[in-house]
């Protein structure tokens, strides 16, 4: 239904008190339209912001250089073959991309989830001591995503006391380090996407009753085995969101791999990304990897959420 | 067959027993306090629970009942004092190493789990072979069988409640726990509910354990109630006995009404114990008197009493108070009940069967009150004559 006649059937409404059942469809079509209209903002937003430059960004990727242009000149074609150009140049940055994302999803899992049931369970009832978990588990929000990065550079630094304590307790060979390693990129995306992980399983788990659990006991069930068979499954929502929520933006994520790691071994496929649009102006390889990794990562979390099954879920 | 005790048509009712017949077992509570920092919930509690037998804790909410009930389930650990099931001490044995099951008062079903599944969570627990036909059994039991694959959210009220009995009842533990099961459901289908455990009960022999606020649903199902206060049982017995002779004021006022009269003890003579009443002589048998010296609290029920009219003779061996004003009629079918009262003696309840149809008496009118000695109890003169009343 249009403005206009949404607008003349509320004139109708309103002029004819005495108006028989041909108009009682009335306000409810209005109502449904008018709750359309409130959608506009949203979708034009969408429409300038994302929905065009993914079309730029498909239609850059498709680029040619232009006959003895500069460099940084394209123009216009259908050059597919940027795809298997770029996936053969790029594969190893691709694959470890993927591989760094889904262990430091892992990771914050692991870390996430015990640190969620204990604020959603364990001190349940106790409003304040949860509220103040929940603050510390907010707080590193409180600063830049960069700088918190950046600090953790100064922690893992060769000088500073993680490496030293290390160190002298033999757990490290006198010539390591842990900057510029794999380690310390993963844990660097570990600890910046852990709230993502962890808040998402706290909603889940603190909507649950806590008699479940109760009667998991009550039901032969020793606490470990009413874990697995009661409070894991019930908490799977928050979970499948928790690692989505960690593993799309970690996989894009170049600045753990820019400031933890190294340009040889540690290069994720954001900062390769980064470096061909902005370093050496190769736009077409920079799209077409752009592409490439959204449709992965649509590929892969489309496979996750089938194989979760979340609409089985409460 | 585990099931010694089920009734004769045991053949054809569903087999609920399991490989362990644990029941046939007392439960039995030793000296059991538990403190919440300074707050006694439940105040050395020593009692015993023969097996088989359909066992109420009555009380008012926040006398100690459910701590007692989660105590035993192995929910809540006591501060002192041990609990033990068929001569074994489970007081240090966790939840789900107790012989134990519990019918949640908010049932507790595992939303994620079809009705099937969650009436077999415990056998599978106890790796029982053929878990699955069990559990149909058991909701044959409460004929919830086409149900089966349902998700508890597509149940009624109702229907929770006795898929949570059989996720409870199959495994046919030697005490079955029920936390105000009947509390959530409205007052048809609690009726329904009443005389249906009863009869599940009675068919699977298993002690059942019953914690309610409800006096009337206490006395509807169990043998023996125990009626809880303050976190100690004030009395224990069979419905009648409690409700005929109770022996504080706050089980004459919580379990069912009554009229309690300050007095003192004139004489004690031929079994009878003679009390001044504000002036009147009532006899209270020695028997039914908690206290036979100085001053007394005399009590009896409302339904026991006759309203006379004040011109009408006397029976000479019967107790009579009055002569006091009707102050209220109401007319509720079954009986009409009367607001009596009599100065220097406050408020009298009487309740009399509408035998000849209608009110026998009206508001303004001067009556008295007699009723047979028989009847009368006797309590202690230092209870407060009015514990209970608001709870009941």
């Amino acid at each position: 239904m249009s403005i206009a006649a949404a607008l003349s059937s509320e004139n109708a409404a309103s002029v004819g008190p005495a108006s028989g059942p041909a108009l009682a469809a009335g306000p409810t079509r209005r109502a449904r339209s008018g709750a359309y209209l409130l959608l506009l903002p949203g979708l034009a937003y969408l429409v300038v912001f994302f929905i065009l430059p993914v079309v730029a960004l498909l239609a850059t990727s498709l680029y040619v250089p232009v006959p003895g242009g500069d460099v940084g000149q394209f123009q216009p074609a259908f050059h597919w073959q940027n795809y298997p150009d770029a996936i053969t140049a790029f594969w190893p940055q691709i694959v470890r991309s993927f591989a760094f994302a889904l262990i430091a999803t892992f990771a914050a899992l692991l870390i996430g989830y015990p640190m969620a049931y204990v604020i959603a369970i364990k001190v349940r009832g106790k409003t304040l001591l949860q509220g103040l978990l929940l603050v510390l588990l907010i707080a590193p929000f409180f600063t830049s995503f960069i700088l918190r990065t950046v600090a953790w550079k100064q922690i893992l630094a060769d000088d500073a006391f993680v490496v030293t304590a290390l160190k002298w307790l033999h757990l490290m060979p006198e010539d390591g380090r842990l900057t510029a390693t794999a380690f310390a990129v993963v844990a660097g995306l570990t600890y910046n996407f852990l709230p993502f992980m962890a808040l998402p399983i706290y909603a889940s788990l603190e909507r649950m009753d806590i008699r479940l659990i109760e009667a998991g006991g009550d039901l032969y069930a020793s606490g470990l085995n009413t874990f697995w068979r009661v409070t894991l499954p019930l908490s799977m929502p928050g979970v499948v969101s928790g690692t989505l929520l960690t593993f799309i933006p970690a996989s894009g994520d170049y600045v753990n791999s820019s400031l933890l790691g190294n340009p040889v071994s540690t290069s994720m496929i954001g900062q390769v990304i980064d470096s061909r649009f902005f370093r050496v102006s190769d736009y077409p390889t920079a799209s077409a990897l752009s592409v490439v990794l959204m449709v992965a990562i649509l590929i892969l979390v489309g496979l996750y959420v089938r194989r979760a099954g979340t609409e089985d879920l409460v | 067959m585990a099931l010694g005790v089920a009734g004769p048509d045991a053949a054809a009712t569903p087999q609920v027993s399991g490989s362990t017949s644990d029941s046939g077992a007392d439960l039995e509570l030793v000296r059991v306090t538990k403190a919440f920092g300074s707050f006694l919930a439940v105040d050395d509690l020593t009692l015993t629970i023969p097996s088989g037998s359909f066992f109420a804790l009555l009380g008012p909410s926040g006398c100690g009942k459910t701590t007692t009930l989660r105590m035993v389930a192995g929910l809540e650990q006591p501060s002192s004092g041990s609990i033990s099931i068929g001569g074994t001490d489970v007081t240090d044995r966790k939840a789900y190493q107790r012989p134990v099951n519990t019918v949640f008062q908010s049932y507790a079903l595992f939303p994620h789990l079809t009705v099937l599944e969650n009436v077999a969570f415990g056998l599978r627990r106890k790796h029982v072979p053929d878990a699955v036909a069990r559990a149909g059994e058991g909701l044959d039991l409460v004929e919830l069988r086409h149900l089966a694959d349902r998700k508890p959210a597509q149940l009624s009220g109702g229907q929770q409640q006795r898929v949570a009995l059989a996720r409870a009842l199959v495994n046919n533990p030697a005490v079955l726990l029920l936390d105000e099961p009947l509390g959530a459901l409205d007052l048809k289908l609690r009726r329904q509910m009443q005389v249906e455990l009863k009869r599940i009960q009675i068919e699977v022999g298993l002690t059942f354990v019953h914690v309610t606020h409800d006096q009337e649903e206490a006395m509807t199902m169990a043998d023996t109630v125990a009626v809880m206060n303050a976190g100690r049982i004030e009395q224990m017995g069979s419905p009648a006995e409690l409700y005929e002779l109770p022996r504080t004021a706050f089980v004459a006022n919580f379990l069912g009404q009554s009229n309690l009269l300050p007095g003192t003890v004139r004489e004690v003579r031929d079994g009878w114990v003679g009390v001044d009443v504000a002036g009147t002589r009532v006899v209270v048998p020695q028997a039914r008197a908690v206290s036979q010296d100085g001053s007394v609290l005399v009590g009896v029920r409302p339904e026991k009493v006759l309203l006379l009219p004040a011109s009408e003779d006397l029976p000479d061996d019967a107790n009579v108070i009055g002569p006091g004003i009707v102050s209220d009629v109401s007319f509720t079918g079954v009986s009409t009940q009367y607001q009596v009262e009599v100065p220097g003696l406050g408020t009298f309840g009487v309740f009399a069967q509408n035998l000849a149809g209608g009110a026998s008496a009206a508001v303004g009118d001067r009556v008295r009150l007699a009723w047979a000695p028989g009847f009368t109890f006797g309590l202690d003169g230092a209870d407060d004559a009015s514990d209970g009343v608001d709870l009941a």
